[in-house]
């Protein structure tokens, strides 16, 4: 990559993070990152000034109640909804606010465009989602004390933060790429988001082929903590057997990458109409 | 003989078609845009904007080719060094000032930053909005966002501004000043694309004009000569003299002369004829003949306005 696509994709960076990512509007993406961090350090207030005769649950709950939350609020939801919120608007907005004829009448090959506003939307949702991630996880156990710093230093915490840390990168990358893709081909990506989400969700229910072919089965076999469905569901699930951490990293990135590189080909072609 | 100038210095339209769907942009268009003010007229949906469009590589001919310098339009990387444009979008993207919208913009050239904050203080300057540049776009009147558009578009210094309705907005002292500026970039040997429905300051400002009309390009030169091509419709004359009625009698006499009035403070003769040529010789006799005292002659229907309607007309709506 040359000097001039570095310095190109830089300026996308830049513009995309002034016009877009600082916009009132995104409120509710900042909301769904702030969400666990306020709850964890509403629970750690919460626990600190129990009295002592209620009886404490321990780390061990703890630790299965934030795999919980990652697995079903982070994974299903924030993350989730978050990268559409933030991914599919990369061009959809521009073309429903008419100012994406600015970056086509650049000398910006299209590629680089799509590359330029991948990294904004990527670096903007890892810095809210990874960073709430490990936030909520550094709060959720602190009203333990020195035991959860022992937890994190000594024993497997700082291993179960990395891995999800990393698994919530991947969501972002992952869900980025589909709603990227999205946002260029669909006039309403909110239709294909909703299908990709029921498809999403369906997930444990869908035999083992089925399961392969979706975002969240690679993530989830991810997770350090399982987390045991309660009964009926526990029934209805099918069990597979999970992927290797080998195959599901970069079957992942290559997915992500294949999605790109259709997106990019998709706007090389691309046309400014804004449906006139 | 003038040799003829190289497609490097030329737009070039060859049979170009521009289809949305089953609907017509433009159809089989073939033109070779020379440098200088070249204006866009017709009425709407007549295919300006697809033609500028096209021009600009925002869309992609359906059929035929098209260069524009040299430069297919599906190089953008090139094609954007060369051309500037000023949609017709009022349109920003939210939350920039003045500024931020076109140094923003300029980085994506790849240009350092020293330098494009250098042009876009120039880009500036030149559209009298220094003042304003570090305001918010979305605070801005309509003139102003007019005229930010055009700084923006101009930014990069390029070879080809193409400006799709450009004086709309604008109050008289900017419209006098922008026009300045096309003149400028159009004597400079740049080629400045207009399209607007002003038809006499399209007039008074253009090198070559196009007409369009239902995505078929109607005449395409220099008004005079488009003028003089249109057979069917006599040539006007406005003639003024000591003796208007004696001059009025001669030319009655003639095949050509389909009419003749006399107009305002009685020295004014409007004429209509199907052949000017003839005219012009018949009045050197009458002068010669008669002493007749003529203080000036002067085509009265050769400008774009008479030109769009004896050739577009009515049939074509609103220009």
């Amino acid at each position: 990559m040359n000097a001039l696509w570095m310095r190109q994709i830089g300026a996308v960076l830049r513009l995309e993070w002034k016009k877009t990512f600082f916009n009132k509007r995104a409120w509710w993406i900042y909301m769904l990152a702030a969400g666990p961090v306020s709850i964890t350090l509403i629970h750690w207030l919460f626990e600190l000034n129990r009295p002592v005769s209620m009886a404490r649950h321990s780390l061990g709950d703890d630790s299965v109640g934030y795999a919980a939350m990652f697995q079903f609020f982070y994974l299903r939801g924030a993350i989730f909804f978050g990268c559409v919120g933030i991914f599919a608007n990369l061009f959809r907005a521009e073309m429903l606010e008419k100012t994406l004829h600015y970056y086509y009448l650049t000398p910006l090959r299209r590629e680089l465009l799509v590359a330029g506003k991948y990294l904004a939307g990527l670096v903007t949702s890892v810095v809210l989602f990874a960073g709430s991630a490990a936030l909520s996880f550094l709060l959720i156990g602190r009203h333990f004390g020195p035991a959860y710093n022992d937890y994190l230093m000594h024993g497997p915490g700082l291993s179960q933060l990395g891995w999800y840390t990393l698994t919530a990168a991947l969501a972002c990358a992952g869900y980025g790429a589909v709603f990227l893709m999205c946002g260029l081909i669909f006039r309403n990506p909110m239709i294909p988001a909703a299908v990709v989400y029921v498809w999403e969700n369906l997930n444990p229910f869908l035999p083992a082929l089925a399961k392969k072919i979706s975002v969240i089965f690679y993530l989830r076999n991810l997770c350090p903590v399982e987390v045991p469905l309660p009964p009926p569901l526990n029934i209805v699930v099918v069990d597979t057997d999970p992927t290797p951490v080998w195959i599901a990293i970069p079957g992942l990135l290559a997915v992500t990458a294949l999605l790109l590189m259709y997106t990019a080909h998709t706007a090389r072609q691309g046309e400014i109409s804004y449906g006139e | 003989m003038t040799p003829a100038p190289d497609t490097q210095s030329l737009i070039t339209f060859n049979s170009v078609s521009r289809f949305y769907g089953e609907v017509l942009g433009v159809n089989r268009v073939s033109l070779s845009i020379p440098p200088g003010i070249t204006s866009l007229v017709g009425p709407n949906g007549a295919g300006k904007t697809t033609l500028m469009n096209l021009m600009t590589g925002l869309i992609r001919p359906t059929q035929g080719e098209m260069s524009v310098l040299g430069v297919p339009p599906d190089h953008p990387e090139r094609l954007c060094r060369l051309v500037g444009y000023c949609a017709q979008f009022d349109a920003f993207p939210k939350g920039l000032t003045g500024f931020q919208f076109i140094y923003s913009y300029l980085l994506l050239h790849g240009l350092g930053d020293a330098e494009c904050r250098q042009r876009t203080l120039a880009a500036l300057e030149k559209l009298n909005m220094t003042e304003a540049a570090n305001r918010p776009v979305g605070a801005y009147s309509k003139g102003m966002r007019q005229r930010i558009k055009l700084a923006q578009a101009i930014a990069h210094d390029p070879q080809v501004l193409v400006l799709d309705e450009p004086l709309n907005g604008l109050d008289p002292m900017a419209r006098a000043e922008t026009i300045a500026l096309f003149r400028e970039w159009g004597a400079a040997g740049r080629h400045v694309i207009v399209s607007s429905h002003i038809l006499h300051e399209v007039d008074r400002i253009s090198d070559q004009v196009i007409l369009l009309s239902h995505g078929y390009v109607v005449a395409e030169g220099q008004i005079q000569g488009v003028r003089s091509e249109v057979k069917e419709q006599p040539m006007q004359i406005l003639v003024r003299c000591d003796k208007p009625s004696d001059l009025a009698a001669r030319l009655f006499q003639q095949n050509h002369v389909v009419e003749a009035k006399i107009q305002g403070d009685g020295r004014n003769l409007l004429l209509r004829t199907a052949d000017a040529d003839a005219f012009y010789l018949l009045l050197n006799r009458v002068i010669l003949e008669t002493g007749l005292d003529v203080e000036s002659v002067a085509p009265a229907d050769d400008d774009v306005n008479s030109v769009y309607q004896y050739l577009i007309g009515y049939e074509g709506g609103s220009v």
